[in-house]
């Protein structure tokens, strides 16, 4: 836990000194595409005048000046499966933003997608020393949660403390000034698998980068596809990838529930192969063009040409109707959204006040699935893009980008995680102090 | 038939990425962007500058060109012309300028010209330029004698602030000035020239001053006799003799020496015929004449 505490330490100070020399870059390494953004930081209000683009909930200190996506290779279920293929693309990505910006970047905020993360909920409480509440008291406060057994080879992506509590008050966003005598918090807690973790780290670090954060994806695409409203009120984004479909529930600001599917856009593809007998690439572009997941009379007659290279001209100049594709895709889409289904009952997002539901991601763009959704997971639901930030090309505002963008918003600013508090030292320990005589005994 | 080559990996390989980001940084793109240009022309001149024939001639060529540029006729002095002096300084001033016509306007070195100029004896201030139509024009202003100098048995002409001007022959070549003599004489020149300013009435009869040890003046007039002027408000002194002159008629009597140098007590010092006179009258005032 010590060094996990260290670790991220490290992270934030290094996101400090990129911030300090202003320039950082940010990359989403999904299932189906590497995304790298290189942001500028310059202050606030610089680029007002030629953008137009205002300043957004103090967002748009930074400005993004270079912008590249190539094709993920060597990943599954939005972990990394052949680690030299990975480490092609994200090079691949990185270079070409890096000559749109040019400037070398050095420091990276990453995010994971996969790694199956875990929610916990954390309770601690402590008697406070003086008479207001003091910094000190807010480590200690997170130092004295009930770590759970969260299992072998799990390590902590983050730790938010979502709620305070002094004595009979709840609900305090920040009580650093308040008077009161015993403090009381909650911690969300988001673990993945460790090995996981350590193959990006290490991906990125054959890249001659510097990891500078890494956050879950289902939590930043929340912070960029949600609005306020929504952040505050409650609501659940669903962040539809290629090999995995994030999950992350947002009260009062705060994540307090993540979870992912094993599923996502590519399973779709790999059914429209099968089903059609058709290579990946030709089912990608079938599903890109004509996909669907509501079948209409229209679409009975609506024929699509199979092209193929096989040689055989019979195999070559088939056709199939719309609503026979919307047929192979629907039952994979249903399957995914079911899952996402049970995972918010799971969480209790019934009990929720407010139960508005955003869907992200790449795989969200299939026409009709807002109704699908809508049918499977509650009335609530609408599409979500990713919030405008000043310097994003075109391509890349679409929803497939909002763990991209939410990743700038992370990296301009993080919420507060226990690792940004001083820990209390309880116990000092007695090795160091035996050293340090040791030390004064040979050399005097 | 299809191609069964695999595809060409997209992706940089390590090397190929760490040089695009190394090229990327900013010091070794501006080093990259001048550095080339500024060697490539610093080998060209240095190539064309090693052998010491080429430098000659480089030399040679511009030297040419730039005394072709400067012999062009806009810029050829070919007279000389001299304003505000008469014929004896004209002659010293176009002695000491020893300048064969025509030359070149870049060759003068009117500064140097002017010092030349200044230095002769005459010249007070002299004022030198190229006019248009190739004439050096000189403006001289010489220098007025105030006053005869004897020195050492010699006649000087010397102006108001003590310079030398000419020699002189003989002081009957400029009786309308004062004569001045004595050590240190030269260098008092502004209190002289005051003092005969002052003497009015006085100067017909004033033949010089003499500077006495370098410290104070006498006035010497006609018939051998002197005023003796104290170091101080000499000019005073001489003022007070003068209405002494006027007012007792002290010249018209038998009387060899005016003495000054106390400005409490005037001294006279009388005649051999005055003295007798003087005690003659003092004892038949007294009774105890012969």
């Amino acid at each position: 836990m010590k060094q996990l505490y260290a670790t991220q330490r490290a992270m934030r100070n290094m996101r400090k000194a990129a911030l300090q020399r202003g320039l950082i870059a940010i990359l989403d390494v999904g299932t189906s595409k590497v995304a790298c953004l290189i942001l500028r930081f310059d202050g606030p209000e610089r680029y007002r005048d030629s953008d137009g683009v205002g300043s957004m909930a103090g967002q748009s200190q930074f400005r993004i000046i270079g912008a590249a996506t190539t094709k993920s290779r060597g990943m599954r279920f939005g972990e990394i499966d052949a680690m030299q293929e990975t480490e092609r693309a994200i090079r691949t990505a990185v270079q070409s933003a890096q000559k749109m910006a040019g400037v070398p970047v050095n420091h990276v905020i990453a995010c994971l997608s996969g790694a199956r993360p875990r929610s916990y909920g954390l309770e601690g409480a402590v008697d406070i020393h003086g008479e207001v509440v003091t910094d000190a008291d807010i480590g200690r406060v997170l130092a004295a949660c009930d770590m759970p057994d969260f299992g072998e080879g799990r390590e902590t992506l983050h730790a938010h403390p979502i709620n305070f509590t002094l004595d009979h008050r709840g609900g305090m966003a920040d009580p650093r000034g308040h008077a009161g005598r015993r403090l009381s918090t909650d911690l969300h807690l988001l673990t993945v698998e460790g090995q996981v973790m350590q193959n990006l780290v290490h991906c990125i670090r054959r890249c001659d980068l510097e990891l500078a954060g890494l956050a879950s994806s289902a939590y930043v695409s929340g912070i960029s596809a949600l609005i306020e409203d929504e952040l505050e009120m409650g609501a659940a984004c669903i962040d539809m990838g290629g090999g995995s479909t994030g999950l992350s529930i947002f009260m009062k600001k705060h994540m307090i529930f993540a979870d992912s599917v094993r599923l996502g856009g590519e399973h779709v593809t790999s059914d429209i192969s099968m089903g059609l007998q058709v290579p990946g690439a030709m089912a990608e572009r079938i599903k890109t063009f004509y996909g669907g997941v509501i079948a209409t009379g229209v679409d009975d007659r609506e024929m699509i040409e199979i092209k193929g290279d096989t040689g055989d001209w019979h195999h070559d100049r088939r056709t199939v109707t719309r609503a026979e594709l919307i047929g192979i895709m629907r039952p994979r889409v249903e399957e995914i959204l079911e899952d996402v289904r049970a995972q918010l009952d799971a969480a209790g997002f019934d009990s929720m006040p407010s139960k508005s539901i955003v869907l992200t991601g790449g795989a969200s763009q299939i026409p009709g699935l807002e109704s699908l959704a809508s049918r499977i997971l509650g009335h609530q639901v609408r599409m979500g893009r990713p919030m405008r930030v000043a310097g994003l090309p075109q391509s890349t505002t679409g929803p497939a980008f909002a763990a991209s963008v939410g990743l700038a918003l992370f990296a301009a600013n993080p919420q507060d995680e226990w690792w940004d508090f001083d820990v209390p030292s309880v116990s000092y320990p007695a090795r160091s102090i035996r050293r340090a005589i040791h030390w004064i005994k040979t050399n005097w | 038939m299809q191609q069964m080559t695999p595809r060409r990996d997209p992706a940089p390989s390590r090397w190929s990425y760490r040089y695009e980001r190394w090229m990327l940084t900013p010091a070794y793109r501006r080093l990259f962007r001048y550095g080339p240009p500024v060697l490539v022309v610093a080998a060209i001149v240095g190539g064309v500058l090693a052998s010491a024939e080429r430098r000659e001639w480089i030399n040679d060529t511009y030297h040419s060109y730039l005394r072709q540029f400067q012999q062009r006729p806009e810029f050829m002095v070919s007279a000389m012309s001299i304003d505000g002096a008469d014929e004896r300084i004209t002659e010293e001033v176009r002695a000491s300028l020893p300048i064969d016509f025509p030359v070149s306007s870049f060759d003068l070195d009117l500064e140097g010209m002017r010092q030349t100029v200044e230095a002769l004896n005459g010249v007070q201030k002299a004022t030198l330029r190229v006019q248009p139509g190739g004439i050096l024009n000189i403006e001289v202003v010489p220098r007025i004698p105030a006053a005869v100098l004897r020195q050492d048995e010699e006649l000087r002409l010397i102006d108001a602030q003590g310079h030398f001007v000419a020699a002189l022959g003989a002081r009957s070549d400029r009786a309308d000035l004062p004569l001045i003599a004595g050590d240190g004489a030269r260098d008092q020149i502004a209190e002289a020239l005051a003092l005969f300013t002052a003497a009015g009435p006085l100067a017909p009869q004033i033949l010089g001053l003499v500077r006495m040890g370098e410290r104070r003046w006498d006035v010497i007039l006609d018939q051998d006799r002197r005023i003796l002027l104290p170091e101080q408000n000499a000019v005073t002194a001489l003022e007070r003799v003068v209405v002494m002159v006027q007012a007792q008629r002290l010249l018209e009597r038998d009387v060899l020496v005016v003495d000054m140098r106390n400005e409490d007590r005037p001294t006279l010092r009388l005649g051999e015929g005055g003295v007798t006179e003087i005690r003659r009258i003092n004892a038949a005032v007294a009774g105890t004449g012969r």
